[in-house]
């Protein structure tokens, strides 16, 4: 635990994009999210325009683990999904893998019944290549040396650049 | 724990600011949307009672630019200080890449700031974190109150790993930058060594 860096590679991010995408159309909702647990965004799909992804990503991740915490304090490991009904959107919020959630807004033109099914079967897929990308973390961090970091060179004069001076 | 997205190029690290109630956590964030640029911040997003006083989180994420060709963002956290919000602040914790702590310079508070300092060691180990390895800075926030201490004692009670120390006037956003870069700088030099 701690710090384990998650790092994603193009052909992960690819792989989940598209998963992603096609819950979307097959759930027939809004919009899909894919969020870390730590409340960063991963991949989404869908209308974005109208949406505050960032603050979604964060506030869901919070929500999740306040949820989290009341579960362990009545003795439940976790609560693996949350559903929020509103008057025209809602949203259904599940937990993939160890570190993932998956975010699915829909309204009137899909149904919570259509959307947990979509969303079993995409839970799946994700969890595998959360898999993947976990065990490829843990077997570079026993031999970091394979896996040459972009970050090998950072100067003062970087970090002085991103506070513009 | 920082998410390198190599196929967006992006590189995210969760800093979260801690410290007492009151101590000024929420004004040094405040203070970081009010000044930077609109392209650079997003949505200040802050869960708080009726009265101000921060419930769950404060949050800010900042577009700082680029670093060897990935976006670098920051995601900013604070926790609510009072004493019984002990679990929320367990939670803000999990996965943070840094830790701001906000010192509060009166007298009166000294005894609080040492209480939050033992209580973010016990939270940070609960989430797999060493209070005496992660990025970590100490600010010494409300300088300009007739009541605070002299920096000398501030620095022999809180100070305990020859940490970047920070003199600060949040409202007034002195010290507040500096802070957050002290931090920054941390964060991305560990990245470099991992
Ligand atoms: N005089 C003075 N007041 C400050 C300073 N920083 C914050 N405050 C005030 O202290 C109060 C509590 O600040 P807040 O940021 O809400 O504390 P938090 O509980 O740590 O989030 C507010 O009224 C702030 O305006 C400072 O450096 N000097
Ligand atoms: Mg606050």
């Amino acid at each position: 635990m701690g710090k384990l860096d998650l790092v994603m590679f193009e052909e992960e991010f690819t792989q989940l994009q598209e998963i992603i995408g096609r819950l979307q159309v097959d759930s027939s909702s809004k919009v899909v999210f894919l969020v870390d647990k730590n409340g960063q965004q991963i991949a989404a799909s869908g209308d974005l325009r109208s949406i505050d992804a960032t603050s979604l990503a964060s506030l869901t991740a919070g929500n999740v683990a306040a949820t989290d915490g009341l579960a362990k304090l009545i003795g439940e490991k976790e609560f693996s999904l949350l559903f929020h009904e509103g008057e025209k959107d809602n949203l259904h919020i599940s937990i993939v893998g160890k570190r993932g959630i998956l975010v699915v807004l829909f309204d009137h033109n899909s149904s919570l019944a259509l959307v947990r099914l979509r969303v079993k079967k995409a839970s799946r897929e994700l969890q595998e290549i959360f898999e993947m990308v976990e065990k490829r973390a843990q077997s570079q961090s026993g031999e970091s040396s394979k896996f040459e970091s972009p970050f090998s060179e950072i100067t003062d004069e970087d970090i002085d650049k991103l506070f513009g001076d | 724990m920082t998410f390198i997205n190599y196929a967006s190029r992006e590189i995210n690290c969760k800093i979260v600011y801690y410290g007492p109630g009151l101590c000024g956590k929420t004004t040094n964030i405040q203070w970081i949307h009010e000044q930077a640029s609109p392209e650079k911040r997003g949505k200040l997003v802050s869960l708080a009672t009726e009265t101000d006083r921060t419930l769950f989180f404060d949050f800010l994420p900042l577009d700082m630019g680029m670093v060897k060709g990935f976006k670098v963002r920051f995601h900013l956290y604070t926790v609510p200080g009072q004493v019984f919000y002990d679990a929320s602040r367990k939670l803000i914790l999990r996965g943070c890449d840094g830790v701001i702590f906000v010192a509060d310079s009166q007298r009166a508070r000294l005894e609080a700031n040492i209480e939050s300092i033992a209580n973010l060691a016990t939270n940070l180990k609960d989430n797999g974190f060493d209070i005496r390895n992660i990025p970590y800075v100490l600010q010494l926030n409300k300088r300009d109150m007739p009541t605070s201490a002299p920096l000398g004692e501030m620095e022999r009670l809180l100070r305990f790993r020859n940490e970047p120390m920070i003199e600060a006037v949040a409202n007034k956003g002195t010290g507040v930058i500096e802070t957050l870069k002290a931090c920054a700088r941390q964060i991305l030099m560990d990245l470099q060594r991992n």
